[in-house]
């Protein structure tokens, strides 16, 4: 175990590969996967479906949560300022991070000038997006995830594939099978085994640590508070065991007040795994204070940016700044649900990740992942703070199309469509064309193999054949049809 | 009351039959219908794949078109929805039609919709001895808000046997151009939909969009499943002449 979990991740995350197409491909051939998340999100969505109606008054929540995080969010240089200056009048210090590499620089300078040998981590997306784990173990720092979920994930070499549970694609038996190989002897595929075996590994991990890195969920401006929400109570330990306790921010996630905080209280546990509340909610306020038992004696908070600060004042796309990261949308993705997170190839996934990733890291490489939706809204109807993914979703088509990023026969196609249904009467002599075109090929009113790019749908369905006659055709005889047998009902002149 | 028919092109040229049917159950509802020639598509397939431009363009027609109307009915939950949710801030860099747009969405019904919240009838007295389930459609659903409506106009059919279909609110996986960009994935939707629908055992499936129905049907033929998918207009007309009206 001692050496297996150094192991690189973003090195082994071969799931990145290839085009969108390719990754939902591999994906769909995968049975043990799609079975491990088809599992768990239903119960995640069947679970946080309880736990709003029972809150009550969802929907006022929701708007609500909305509202906090939207004026958030159009005030944020405010609320940044004043958080800074509360983290820094609590004795802590705050970190400016530009972009990716610049975290990692951040964090690997922290690291190397304290000697730190061992770090430990809680879960943390935003460390995830920097890939910070390569870059410390690059600098001879060992990281070690002790979120049960991450920890699986680092030993397995891979990613994340859901923002709240990591491991979500893999099953008890690969668990138990990467726990022996890292040592375990005798275990099973129940709970209390598994964890036992992960909470025996980190605990002496916990108490020879140099170095705790959390996440945030969200930071307060009034107070200069850290907040945590989680389940294995290991975030506490991370982030008071060892000497130096680091924080990744997501510059976007703060909220003005403590009474905002009441209100994301309610609505991201019950959004994330349908609890009233997680086990345990943490908020931290600056570093170990004089006469204080335990508590790091020092703590750096690292806001990153990274593309954040490019949508501010972006009214098309502002609005995905309000996630709060709680996974929802990606329990209800039917696309989700089929194919898991490493299919978007991403560090997000799901909804939020097929827009989030192509606005942090625009271009052609991350341009197809907004087609990874049937935009049947199912991801804005279940987010806790109203983010119309569906739309964002839309408009990142848009941007492609502005941008260049469409293929030029795609452009062609729509162009063609264009000038055929601006028209009434083209579209109709058209049409015409398409209904002698298709003769021959017509069984029963339907085609069972369709050329060109209906050849995706004709591989697994019947397609419908166009009419022998449109219903314009038809109409003529069906309105003098109803005229001589006027409406049976008396009351057809009141109408 | 000056009722407009907008078919949708997907109606107009493959499922003609629906259109005649939504015709026929409003007039037996006492209502006339008028089918403006100028209509074509409201442009819903090119702006959901990003070409808005190419949208404004089609949908332009739909202005046009109904320009007169003092209601119009569709057979479409997402082609009403495109005009709800999506018209009024497609046109804005035009004045005109942006009104246009704006009158256009506040009058535009879809089908169940219409027969409740505008003529306030749920019972036509329409008879259909079968077992039925219903998927909602997405943006139906989701866009405009259509949730009891069709069902209820299904629950007062008489003879008709109602069950629910499990995940009703989970995408067939239709989506448009989707199922054409990622065909096996939105098989792999289509299949679990599939599953649920055989788990009612109904003999038909109804909903309010052909598009839906285009795909599940067209799965269900292929997988050999004798389930018969009928859209809610087309499953009242035939009820209606069962019924003898
Ligand atoms: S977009 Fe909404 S539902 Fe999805 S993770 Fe963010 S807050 Fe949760």
């Amino acid at each position: 175990m001692q050496t297996s979990v150094q192991g690189s991740r973003t090195s082994a995350s071969g799931q990145a590969a290839g085009t969108l197409a390719e990754r939902v491909e591999r994906a769909l051939q995968d049975d043990f996967l799609r079975r491990a998340v088809q599992f768990t999100t239903q119960r995640l969505r069947h679970n946080k479906q309880q736990a709003a109606a029972a809150l009550g008054q969802w929907e006022a929540w929701r708007e609500r949560g909305r509202q906090i995080r939207a004026h958030t969010v159009a005030h944020l240089d405010r609320y940044l300022q004043q958080f800074v200056e509360n983290v820094r009048r609590h004795g802590g210090h705050v970190h400016f991070a530009a972009d990716a590499a610049e975290a990692v620089h951040l964090v690997v300078q922290l690291a190397c000038d304290r000697g730190v040998r061992l770090a430990v981590k809680s879960k943390s997306m935003v460390s995830e997006e920097v890939h910070l784990n390569d870059g410390l173990t690059a600098a001879g720092v060992r990281v070690v995830e002790t979120d049960l979920g991450e920890y699986i994930i680092q030993l397995a070499g891979e990613p994340p594939s859901h923002l709240i549970a990591p491991a979500i694609h893999k099953n008890r038996e690969q668990i138990r099978d990467l726990f022996c190989a890292a040592g375990g002897r005798g275990l099973t595929t129940d709970t209390p085994s598994l964890a036992g075996f992960a909470r025996q590994q980190l605990r002496q991990l916990f108490l020879t640590a140099d170095l705790g890195i959390s996440g945030c969920n969200f930071a307060i401006a009034e107070t200069g508070t850290v907040v945590l929400f989680t389940n294995e109570g290991n975030g506490r330990m991370v982030t008071s065991l060892p000497r130096t306790h680091i924080v990744m921010l997501g510059m976007e996630r703060l909220l003005p007040t403590l009474a905002d905080l009441e209100v994301m209280a309610n609505l991201l546990p019950r959004s994330a795994t349908g609890q009233k509340l997680t086990a345990y909610m943490t908020l931290l306020t600056g570093p170990r204070r004089e006469g204080e038992g335990d508590g790091p004696e020092e703590l750096h908070v690292v806001v990153l940016d990274n593309g954040r600060s490019n949508l501010l004042g972006d009214p098309a796309f502002q609005d995905v700044l309000h996630c709060i990261r709680c996974g929802a949308c990606l329990n209800v993705c039917p696309v989700y649900r089929q194919v898991g997170g490493h299919a978007y190839g991403s560090v997000y996934p799901g909804p939020i990740g097929a827009v989030l990733t192509p606005l942090l890291q625009p271009g052609p490489e991350t341009a197809d992942l907004p087609y990874a939706s049937s935009l049947c809204g199912a991801c804005f109807e279940a987010c806790p703070v109203k983010i119309p993914l569906h739309d964002l979703l839309v408009r990142l088509r848009q941007r492609n199309v502005e941008r260049g990023w469409v293929k030029p026969g795609e452009r062609l196609a729509w162009y063609a469509f264009q000038r055929t249904f601006a028209r009434p009467g083209r579209y109709r002599r058209v049409m015409r064309l398409a209904r002698w075109a298709q003769a021959g090929r017509v069984q029963a009113g339907e085609l069972a193999q369709a050329p060109g790019p209906l050849r995706g749908w004709t591989a697994s369905r019947q397609a419908p054949a166009l009419a022998a006659r449109s219903f314009q055709e038809r109409w003529s005889a069906l309105a003098a049809e109803l005229r001589e047998r006027p409406a049976a009902k008396e009351d057809a002149n009141d109408a | 009351m000056r009722i407009a028919l907008m078919t949708t092109c997907l109606v107009d040229q493959f499922f003609p039959q629906v259109a005649e049917s939504m015709v026929r159950v409003l007039a037996a509802c006492g209502v006339q219908v008028e089918v403006p020639s100028a209509q074509t598509c409201c442009g819903q397939p090119a702006y959901n794949s990003g070409f808005a431009a190419e949208a404004r363009v089609v949908g332009q027609t739909l202005l046009t078109a109904f320009a007169d109307a003092e209601y119009v009915v569709t057979p479409s939950g997402s082609c009403a929805g495109m005009v709800h949710h999506v018209f009024p801030t497609l046109f804005q860099g035009s004045p005109h039609s942006s009104q246009q747009a704006q009158a256009l969405a506040e009058k535009t019904y879809e089908f169940s919709q219409f027969l409740l919240q505008v003529l306030g009838i749920d019972d036509l007295g329409a008879v259909f001895p079968h077992r039925v389930t219903f998927h909602p459609s997405c943006h139906g659903l989701r866009l405009l808000g259509v949730r009891a409506e069709p069902v209820r106009l299904l629950q007062r059919v008489r003879g008709l046997t109602y069950v629910e279909l499990p995940a009703a609110e989970d995408c067939c996986g239709f989506g448009g151009t989707f199922a054409l960009k990622l065909p096996a994935l939105s098989t792999a939707m289509v299949d679990e939909k599939v599953r649920h629908v055989l788990a009612t055992g109904a003999e038909v499936l109804v909903s309010t969009d052909m598009g839906c129905l285009m795909n599940m049907g067209g799965r269900l033929r292929r997988l050999g499943h004798p389930v018969r998918v009928m859209h809610l207009a087309e499953l009242l007309a035939e009820g209606l002449r069962q019924g003898g009206r």
